[in-house]
């Protein structure tokens, strides 16, 4: 599979916390997640909605995600065009919320990334080609049952086939 | 080579040989929803054609994040969560039962050595009953809820040690807040933590929820703790079922062992806007504080709200402030009006709001205002978190947040005990 976007990056690198990606005072009274998806990263970045174009990555640092279990967060960043999120590192119910929902969440060396640079997500070869300063970068590998999820479209797609668990 | 608690739990729970790295499908004790996350669980069970869940007697859902409804957005999925309970005859806590953590244990639906899922990060706080819970989104609750099962990669484990006397004014907020501060929010991503020491024997079983509450403030999957007699004594009391105690083998293999002196330590404070930016409460004392808040499933038990009425008995909330109380429960609360806790804190001029997570999700019940500083006894401090971004969050012990009250900004509990 091979994605590509732009990057974009945030006010803050590191510790993107849930919610900053979508508030709790959207996520309890809005069930739809196309409309959710317009208040991603409000609080900390209220344009970042609106310079989003479809099939972008999220790009940032250590502990992507960290906080509740809200599944609204990813959810939103999915419904927002969002094609991946890319990070040093993520927090861990965040990290299977995306693979529940299909969306790649990726753990890369990211400091070399600038806002609007021009990627091709390569998860076959477990490579990111930076188009814009012509450089590449591996990812860490994913593990075969994160492979699993993806190939099936997550979690709901997965139970769909299998009728349960074959991971 | 031995094992740990976690991959003993996770092990029994899977048939297999479970080791740190591995990744197994396991079998559930029990699990729970709440408001904010088991919408999108109805919705993930619905989408995978499900009918019926494996076993009604092992879900409960609770409406605590946002209790009483505080606007038709939110009344539209606590309908959607009453119509899905009554359907599949699952426990369902509705509004004023009091937060999905306390009602968890106090209902007696968990025991040690169980292997437990909640749609809700701070699952992670029945490990001070020797239970493996851990927070998980609402598809993997859904998936849960079909099958009975649910896949875990299994935990290296950090081993924390807290050793010493606890000096006056110091509570387990501060034993928890000092970790976190040390080894920053994700100085335990994807690990179980162990909690063990003298220090943690001698507190109380309210006192060693607030602990394992907080391990996920690490990154932590779980804060397990061993299943001594005072733990086994409280489970007897609330719950009808045979507890199956884990300990640690003698040969198992820790990531990392952290010992903490608590003889030195003074009252701490979480600064805004994260819960590892952690200062002596001496570095902020005198930040003028517009509202407190005593409550949420990591400070709303009955001996915290005690903690905090000693302090303010016979004394009065600083008119420059407001001080809302939410207890984490029901239960609590009925123990607490028996005690004259309540009646203590209403004349000292606490609001009570209804047993739940109170304003600390920022839907309801106490959102502060533009440029306010909040002191509260929650386990989160992010900017937005209380339903303003622009607001600021300090996070302490109840005892920290009474001594504040009287004064109007922070003040050290010490001056007071």
């Amino acid at each position: 599979m091979k994605l590509t976007g732009k990057a974009r990056r945030l006010p803050q690198n590191d510790n993107i916390n849930t919610d900053y990606i979508i508030s709790g005072r959207y996520k309890f009274k809005i069930q739809d997640p196309a409309e959710l998806a317009k208040h991603v990263m409000e609080d900390i970045d209220p344009n970042f909605y609106s310079r989003l174009q479809k099939g972008d990555f999220i790009v940032a640092g250590k502990n992507f995600g960290c906080g509740s279990s809200r599944e609204q967060a990813p959810q939103a960043i999915k419904y927002a065009g969002i094609s991946a999120v890319i990070a040093k590192s993520f927090a861990r119910i965040f990290y299977r919320n995306c693979y529940n929902l299909g969306l790649p969440a990726i753990e890369a060396e990211t400091d070399g990334i600038d806002e609007g640079d021009e990627l091709e997500l390569d998860l076959d070869h477990g490579i990111i080609k930076n188009k814009t300063k012509n450089r590449e970068m591996k990812i860490s590998p994913l593990s075969p049952t994160m492979q699993v999820l993806l190939k099936d479209g997550g979690l709901v797609e997965h139970f769909k086939k299998h009728g349960g668990f074959k991971l | 080579m031995g094992k740990t608690i976690a991959e003993k739990i996770l092990s029994v729970h899977s048939g297999q040989d479970a080791k740190a790295g591995d990744i197994v499908i396991a079998d559930l004790d029990f699990m729970i929803g709440q408001d904010g996350t088991s919408g999108v669980a109805i919705d993930s069970f619905r989408k995978m054609n499900a009918k019926k869940v494996f076993d009604p007697k092992k879900i409960a859902i609770i409406i605590d994040h946002s209790s009483p409804s505080p606007n038709e957005g939110v009344s539209a999925i606590h309908k959607k969560i009453r119509e899905f309970a009554k359907e599949q005859a699952i426990t369902l806590y509705d509004i004023g039962c009091g937060v999905c953590h306390q009602l968890t244990p106090e209902q007696g639906h968990v025991v040690p050595g169980d292997l437990v899922i909640g749609a809700d990060s701070h699952t992670c706080t029945y490990g001070a009953i020797n239970v493996f819970s851990t927070g998980i989104g609402s598809t993997d609750l859904a998936a849960g809820m079909i099958s009975g099962k649910l896949w875990f990669k299994v935990p290296e484990t950090m081993k924390v040690v807290y050793k010493g006397k606890m000096p006056k004014g110091l509570y387990s907020k501060d034993l928890i807040l000092n970790l976190i501060g040390k080894i920053g929010s994700d100085g335990a991503t994807y690990m179980a933590l162990e909690f063990y020491g003298e220090t943690i024997e001698n507190l109380s079983i309210d006192a060693r929820f607030t602990i394992s509450n907080m391990a996920i403030e690490c990154g932590a999957k779980v804060g397990l703790m061993l299943a001594d007699k005072k733990v086994l004594d409280w489970v007897k009391i609330h719950s009808k079922r045979k507890p199956n105690p884990v300990e640690p083998d003698k040969d198992a293999v820790y990531s990392k062992t952290i010992e903490i002196d608590v003889s030195m330590l003074e009252p701490l404070i979480a600064k805004p806007h994260t819960v590892d930016n952690v200062c002596p409460v001496s570095e902020v004392i005198g930040t003028p504080i517009q509202q407190g808040y005593i409550g949420t499933c990591t400070n709303g038990r009955v001996e915290d709200l005690r903690i905090a009425a000693s302090i303010l008995k016979g004394k009065q909330v600083n008119p420059e402030t407001r001080l809302i109380v939410a207890p984490a429960s029901k239960q609590i609360l009925m123990e607490a009006m028996k005690e004259g806790i309540v009646q203590t804190l209403l004349e000292a001029g606490a609001v009570f709001v209804t047993p739940g997570c109170g304003p600390c999700v920022g839907t309801h019940n106490g959102v502060p205002s533009d440029g306010e500083n909040v002191i509260s006894t929650a386990n989160r401090n992010f900017k937005g978190r209380m339903g303003n971004p622009n607001a600021f969050i300090y996070l302490a012990s109840p005892a920290t947040v009474a001594a504040s009250m009287i004064e109007g900004k922070i003040a050290d509990p010490r001056k007071y005990l």
